[in-house]
């Protein structure tokens, strides 16, 4: 037993498996609801990773923000269930465990290099169908779409090859078929 | 009001007027009010929200109650709404006004008291400009709010004012902010009734489930250590509450406790009544809670307070938890059935599937002796017990005495924070909802006072006493004040040792006796103070006189200060110390200061 199981608060000893997970929040769209949102996380020791917020109902008011967050199982709970509090949250989706959702990533990546390793970046923007947004003798943009894996993959095969700068949207997501959020 | 009657020919009536017709947003804002039945507004006035004060000045159906302070404001609107069910409602100005209110909405957000507080802003077009008066009212109080809105137009002013009232009432209660600028109080626009407002029903309680009902009695009629931990959830959810958890607790025999902010929903005076549990709960309360095979939690949230060293809670039991808030369950202790509802009714359901078990098969009614027996045993160790005194006033004797002497009086009891408090609630013993206002989850210092001018508002007639410390009631003191003004007689008990009483006792239990800045050097005579604000100072300075000057407080119909002259060194007992279980409790007398360890002494 650790020395801080002495605590009054909820600090769980056991080692519970931390992972990844992607929600979408759907709220109305209304002056200070992202701010709800991200306060949510700051003020409860929640990570953030990316996230991502845009209008997609106009309409109807509706904005869609996509949050990829870490915790345990328990804490996600407690996240999905903090964010269904708030007033403006319409709807929680917990998209990595649905089985039928759709994730994409868009980055622009940054290459300076010479000779040999440009031939190595655009073989490889190839494999990975990277487009090539902006060429100079000495540099690349490249345009990349694809889930967070693939993206995170290509930057890292792009490191060692003069990768300088790496700007990337966040995670989006939508569930496929003819159903709707 | 015969200096508003030329007001009254410049405003338009508010209800003679029809649907169609534009009014002001300050003429918006208390017809919208009026519509959600407030009858009292506890305020201060300043320059951005003079419009509605204007507006005021020509009603007379709100009452409205001059506090002294912003943070008197809200705390008067929760003793209010703590004592009669409706949220409270409180009216300030812009920036410091604001601000002010900041600590009575952070209370209000942890005890899940209903309030709508109404705070002016600085016009639009200065809004972002640094102007006088100005603050970002909404991002500082996003924090410390149930929701809160930012008025931009006088339109919308109605909608939100009803969909405010809608979000503090409803699901687990809370505070709501609305604020709004000078400009929009200003602004003509028709009003929108309560039923025609496109409000958005963004509180939904579900229906628990049937199936999680018929889990929850089966669990419970086989076992043979049950315990019923209630909570401030009970109150929140109505005098019915109450009502169905005695029925409950009548139709299956298990003993209950209550955490600081349930007291009242169940009968003091019942004999399966355990007492207040948590860190200064009775050692029968703590020990079925830590021995039980099963804990049913009514509407109350596994605060550290309550639990202790998490990972020696209850060791050996089965949960089952049922709460309003979806995020209450599972947050600090998992439990193997989580029940999200209104706590009223899912208390009856569960009574009616107990009773429907119960006529097909009889439950063993012997099953549960020997717990009970185990229980008079705890019980016999008199945990709230303490060594009399003939020469001094003991301040657990104090309240003893305040309790027997007021029994048959409509009685309400508020408090600060602090040793008082949790004397208070060993030794006062309540038996209705509705008669305890505390600050539990913030342990706001000042409560108290102000609270029970709130309380006292909603119950004109009745006899409400303020608990209090020589220490917390300095911190809203000036309150008394408006007590005096309004004819509000409140009374303030003060149990006065002189300390910082609980951080004496924890820097005696905790840091070697180094009292480091928890005298008060120099404290007021709290009788010529109370003189001073034209109210009735009382002082009882040995046990002989204590009673003669209580019942002079609970007869006079004035405010009073009482100041209680107690002996200053006692500490509250019993105790779970930080870091300890609940079966690891220390009891009076046995103090050596070195109880806590090096990890505990860390926490709060």
């Amino acid at each position: 037993m650790n020395q801080t199981s002495a605590s009054v608060y909820p600090v769980s000893n056991k080692t519970e498996e931390i992972s990844e997970r992607i929600l979408a929040v759907i709220v109305d769209n209304e002056p200070g609801v992202l701010s709800r949102v991200v306060g949510l996380f700051s003020a409860r020791g929640y990570n953030i990773e990316s996230l991502t917020v845009a209008e997609t109902d106009v309409e109807k008011h509706r904005s869609r923000i996509t949050i990829v967050t870490n915790g345990t199982p328990a804490k996600i709970e407690q996240i999905k269930a903090q964010l269904g509090r708030l007033v403006p949250v319409q709807r929680v989706i917990d998209v990595s465990g649905e089985v039928d959702a759709l994730e994409r990533e868009l980055a622009l990546v940054k290459i300076a290099a010479q000779s040999d390793q440009r031939v190595e970046a655009m073989r490889l923007a190839d494999i990975f169908r990277a487009r090539a947004l902006d060429t100079t003798h000495t540099s690349f943009v490249f345009e990349i779409t694809g889930t967070r894996e693939k993206v995170n993959a290509f930057i890292d095969l792009m490191r060692p090859l003069g990768l300088t700068e790496v700007s990337r949207t966040g995670v989006l997501s939508i569930r496929r078929g003819v159903e709707t959020d | 009001m015969t200096a508003s009657v030329s007001d009254k020919q410049k405003l338009p009536q508010s209800n003679a007027a029809p649907q169609s017709a534009v009014k002001s947003g300050a003429d918006l804002l208390l017809d919208a009010l009026e519509e959600q039945g407030v009858e009292v507004i506890f305020g201060y006035p300043g320059g951005a929200v003079l419009p509605i004060y204007d507006a005021l000045f020509a009603r007379d159906k709100i009452q409205h109650i001059l506090m002294r302070h912003e943070q008197g404001a809200v705390h008067a609107a929760e003793g209010y709404a703590r004592s009669s069910g409706k949220p409270g409602v409180v009216l300030v100005t812009s920036g410091p006004g604001a601000t002010n209110a900041v600590t009575g909405l952070a209370d209000a957000l942890l005890d899940s008291i209903p309030l709508v507080c109404i705070t002016g802003q600085v016009a639009r077009p200065l809004i972002g400009t640094d102007a006088f008066q100005e603050c970002d009212t909404i991002g500082i109080t996003r924090a410390c709010t149930k929701h809160n809105y930012l008025v931009q137009s006088a339109e919308r002013l109605p909608t939100i004012v009803h969909e405010a009232f809608h979000v503090a009432k409803n699901g687990r209660p809370g505070p709501v902010l609305i604020d709004i600028p000078k400009d929009v109080q200003f602004d003509q626009a028709p009003y929108v009734a309560r039923s025609a407002a496109r409000k958005r029903n963004c509180i939904i309680v579900p229906e628990a489930q049937s199936h999680q009902i018929n889990q929850a009695v089966e669990m419970m009629r086989s076992a043979r250590r049950p315990v019923f931990y209630t909570g401030g959830g009970l109150i929140n959810s109505g005098p019915d509450a109450s009502q169905t958890l005695r029925d409950l607790v009548k139709e299956t025999g298990f003993p209950v406790t209550s955490t600081l902010m349930g007291l009242g929903a169940f009968r003091a005076s019942d004999p399966l009544w355990l007492g207040m549990l948590g860190m200064h709960g009775s050692y029968e309360a703590n020990n079925a809670m830590h021995d039980c095979d099963l804990m049913i939690c009514l509407g109350a949230r596994f605060d550290d307070r309550i639990t202790g060293r998490l990972d020696a809670f209850s060791p050996g039991s089965k949960k089952i938890h049922v709460d309003i808030d979806p995020s209450s369950i599972n947050k600090n202790v998992a439990v193997d059935l989580g029940i999200v509802g209104d706590v009223q009714s899912v208390m009856k359901s569960i009574l009616e599937a107990w009773q429907g078990a119960r006529e097909r098969t009889p439950v063993d009614t012997n099953g549960l002796d020997p717990w009970i027996r185990q229980i008079e045993d705890w019980r016999r160790k008199e945990s709230f017990g303490y060594e009399k005194s003939k020469k001094f006033i003991k301040p657990q004797h104090a309240i003893e005495r305040l309790y027997q002497l007021s029994r048959d009086r409509d009685v309400f009891i508020t408090t600060e924070v602090g040793q008082h408090q949790m004397w208070a609630a060993q030794h006062f013993h309540f038996d209705e909802p509705n008669r305890w206002m505390t600050s539990g989850g913030l342990g706001t210092m000042g409560y108290g006072l102000p609270a029970a001018l709130g309380v006292q508002a909603a119950h004109p007639g009745a006899l409400v006493v303020d608990i209090a410390g020589d220490a917390s009631v300095q911190m809203t003191m000036q309150e008394f004040s408006a007590a005096v003004q309004h004819k509000l007689p409140i009374k303030i008990f003060i149990l006065n040792n002189e300390y910082l009483g609980m951080v004496r006792q924890w820097q005696e239990l905790l840091h070697g006796g180094r009292y480091s800045h928890s005298y008060s050097d120099s404290l007021p005579d709290f009788v010529k103070l109370a003189e001073a604000y034209g109210g009735v100072g009382l002082r009882a300075e040995s046990p002989d006189e204590l009673d003669d000057q209580i019942m002079k407080m609970i007869n006079v119909d004035r405010p009073v200060l009482f100041d209680c002259v107690v002996t200053k060194e006692e500490n509250v007992f019993p105790m779970i110390p930080s870091g300890a279980a609940h079966n690891e409790m220390m009891m009076g007398g046995q103090v050596t200061g070195d109880e806590i360890d090096d990890e505990g002494r860390k926490l709060v």
